[in-house]
């Protein structure tokens, strides 16, 4: 009896072994699709997408309408405000309610969707069906829409990033136009603050990175940064304008009243959507923004007078005003995907087609991502918007690269800000090493 | 089990029939045993043997929940350890927590206890009064405390403005973060109210009758009979709410993501923990680096860390006459 409970016990364990490894083996490989279908025979396509406001949500709506009459073999279940992570957990976890096409907000991830496989490679479409990407889309938009040569999204409109100012606060400081560098910025900031008490009555210009739009990422590109050299290795320790930018934030910062008071005044602040969004009340004088903004504030009917202009660049760099941190949404066909040629139908409308994409751009106040639709007689003729579409084709307008492990980076590069703004770095060229470090090593981590 | 092999054995060798009848009877006690022990072992196994065995395996391997696996020996360990910057600040806080606000919980629990208990009259509206809070869901409750503790519209810093206290800056001060947790988790205290009622309601009233007729004040009758009777329930507090904390996740998330004002929604990416760092818990670090970053392996790390750490605190607080618990408890 012992003898034999002796021979058993290895055999239990090996079984348990064998039967965790084949779990685990199993829980490693979720499904892959095919690109083997016929797109002209009838299927249901499920489209994830991220757009929830109500304005946004009809437009993509409509453009779905538009390309079933277009294609009524096949239908479009669309499902809206779906986020990165959320998106990111369906595709790994695989099954039969997986997305077909696939939408994202988040650019800086399009290299995790590449690398991973995660987001199909888009090249043998085009190629199947004579799309040449680089006559139809700007180098920009193709630039962050794809991962070492691997182009798994198309760009779907395009957001740019400028300032919005209140022209009547302007006028009523003496101010006769937005500012064009970092030290008018800093002059007028200063000249347009009206303070009360321990607080604020209006600000100028709020520098701190927590506001709304104001990541650290979307101002830094006013410099034109390089985040990567050739290997692929961060470089910001080695990149002049990533001291300057921090340097400058700080002197702005301290001149409008440092950063506890900004931060106090911060809190005061509503719901960037809300009609409370600070702006819109008058409680910032200038702001940085999207173009989607203009269209908000003539919904809510701002009581005063407002302006659009791109954002200030350093002193050093005057020639380069016009430029803008330019991001948008990006689209492209799940790994997982059973009809891939089908999907590839629905991405190449959307992205592609010169009317498609002017309609919605002007819908939803995006800038849009096609040469043809961007030089279209049809767009939106508002001024305001216009400055967005001059940021967008500015040359020396940048977008985040993309990278292995999404926006790990731009997380890295968040924590640092913070602590750089709040004072609590003194030696900037140690903490951008550490920084650089830090990048190298998750980079590291996120490769096989 | 050892008894009935001694029976089996003590079976003289010439009756076989018997000792194949007594080895029948023995499997099927053994097949009943296990039939009726079979839902926990499922149970276990599958939620708690597959997972813990899950997580060992895949900490020493490269795994983004879409490639196949493959082993990297202990770069993960090293990562967490070694580069990541966010494991230190969420190991203190998680640590902090468990110590702050389990003792102060299991404290203010005994007390609101003992109040209730002492009370002649509106016993039935405290009680309501002081369980509701724990009723609320734990995001709303978290909603309502970051506006009511707001630095610049919220009325708690105002009627403290009003009679000329400088109020602090609450969850949007780092100093301030974590104790503003643990007001919320005070507020709610009324699971350990009422288990510390029905436990103070159980001591014997004739033992502090006797204590009364020996002199003993308010604080010997505490010492020597309140706390005696009621401290395993003491001791299953603060087991249970090592336990919690150690996963404390939402009110930390919610109360950081609001405050720090940042827009969240699709196209945003933030790290949470504001402000800086101070209310980010090895759970979320776990969340972030798992289902986030999909960087499997340091996730499981973390969590093998934060398994050890709770397994190593229950271990030492469910010692016999480690502290809390005596031997005849």
């Amino acid at each position: 009896m012992p003898r034999t409970r002796t021979h058993r016990a290895p055999a239990v364990l090996a079984a348990v072994l064998a039967t965790t490894g084949l779990l685990l083996a199993g829980c490693a490989n979720p499904s892959t699709g095919s690109a083997n279908d016929d797109p002209t025979k009838p299927v249901t396509l499920k489209f994830w997408h991220g757009w929830a406001e109500k304005n946004e949500v009809k437009a993509i709506n409509d453009s779905i309408d538009r390309f079933e009459e277009l294609h009524p073999n096949i239908k479009v279940k669309a499902t809206g405000n779906v986020t990165d992570v959320t998106m990111n957990q369906a595709l790994r976890a695989g099954g039969g309610n997986a997305p077909d096409v696939v939408s994202s907000f988040t650019t800086n991830n399009v290299g995790q969707y590449c690398s991973s496989g995660m987001w199909v490679d888009l090249d043998p479409f085009m190629k199947k069906t004579g799309l040449n990407k680089n006559k139809v889309f700007p180098k920009t938009l193709l630039d962050y829409t794809q991962f070492e040569g691997e182009q798994c999204a198309l760009p779907l409109l395009a957001d740019a990033f400028g300032m919005y100012y209140n022209k009547d606060a302007f006028k009523k400081a003496g101010i006769e136009r937005p500012p064009r560098t970092m030290s008018e910025l800093k002059r007028t900031a200063v000249k347009l603050t009206q303070r009360k008490g321990d607080g604020y009555q209006q600000l100028g210009f709020m520098p701190n990175f927590r506001l709304y739009q104001n990541s650290p990422d979307r101002m830094f590109a006013q410099w034109g940064p390089r985040y990567f050299d050739e290997d692929g290795k961060a470089r910001l320790a080695d990149e002049p304008a990533a001291k300057d930018f921090f340097t400058t934030q700080r002197d702005l910062i301290k001149a409008l009243g440092g950063y506890g008071a900004l931060e106090k005044f911060r809190t005061t602040f509503g719901d960037e959507m809300s009609s409370q969004n600070a702006f819109l009340t008058g409680k910032l004088a200038m702001h940085m923004d999207g173009e989607w903004r203009g269209l908000m504030l003539n919904d809510a009917k701002a009581d005063f007078e407002w302006g659009t202009a791109p954002m200030p660049v350093p002193d050093d760099q005057a020639d380069t005003y016009g430029r803008g941190y330019l991001t948008g949404t990006v689209a492209g066909i799940a790994h997982s995907s059973k009809h891939q040629n089908a999907a590839w139908e629905l991405v190449r409308f959307l992205t592609a087609d010169t009317d498609q994409v002017v309609a919605f751009a002007n819908a939803i106040h995006n800038v849009p991502s096609t040469k043809a639709a961007l030089a279209s007689p049809k767009l939106d003729a508002d001024p305001t918007f216009r400055t967005f579409l001059g940021i967008a084709q500015h040359p020396d307008s940048v977008a985040l690269p993309p990278s292995i492990n999404g926006g790990q980076y731009v997380l890295a590069l968040q924590d640092f800000a913070y602590d750089a703004e709040s004072g609590k770095i003194d030696d900037f060229d140690k903490g951008l090493r550490k920084l650089d470090d830090q990048i190298d090593a998750d980079t590291l981590q996120a490769q096989n | 089990m050892a008894r009935t092999r001694k029976a089996v054995e003590a079976v003289p060798s010439g009756g076989s029939d018997n000792a194949a009848a007594l080895r029948r009877k023995h499997q099927r006690d053994r097949l009943r045993t296990l039939g009726f022990l079979s839902p926990w072992l499922i149970g276990f196994t599958v939620f708690f043997g597959y997972p813990l065995v899950a997580t060992v395996y895949f900490s020493f391997m490269h795994y983004n929940q879409i490639e196949p696996a493959t082993f990297v020996g202990w770069r993960n360990w090293k990562y967490v350890f070694d580069q990541m910057p966010l494991f230190g600040p969420a190991l203190w806080n998680t640590l902090w927590l468990v110590v702050v606000m389990v003792a102060l919980r299991v404290v203010f629990g005994i007390g609101i206890g003992l109040l209730i208990t002492k009370l002649k009259t509106g016993v039935g509206f405290f009680r309501t009064a002081f369980y509701l809070p724990y009723l609320a869901p734990p995001v709303a409750a978290t909603v309502a405390f970051v506006f009511l503790l707001n630095p610049g519209t919220g009325p708690v810093n105002e009627m403290l403005g009003a009679v000329g206290i400088d109020a602090p800056n609450w969850f949007n001060d780092a100093n301030w973060a974590k104790p503003s947790l643990v007001m919320l988790s005070l507020w709610g205290i009324g699971d350990l109210m009422v288990i510390f009622m029905a436990a103070l309601l159980d001591v014997p009233k004739e033992q502090y009758e006797a204590a009364e007729l020996d002199g003993a004040g308010s604080f010997a009758k505490f010492r020597y009979i309140t706390w005696p009777s009621i401290l395993p329930i003491v001791m299953f507090a603060v087991v249970t709410g090592t336990v919690q904390t150690m996963q404390y996740y939402t009110q930390a998330l919610v109360a950081g993501k609001l405050a720090s004002g940042v827009s969240v929604g699709p196209g945003t990416t933030i790290q949470p923990g504001y402000p800086d760092h101070s209310t980010l818990t090895v759970p979320q670090l776990v969340y972030s680096l798992g289902f986030q970053n999909f960087n499997t392996g340091a996730a499981c790390v973390l969590s093998l860390v934060l398994f050890a750490i709770a397994m190593a605190v229950t271990t030492l607080l469910m010692r016999k006459r480690a502290g809390l618990l005596t031997a005849e408890d």
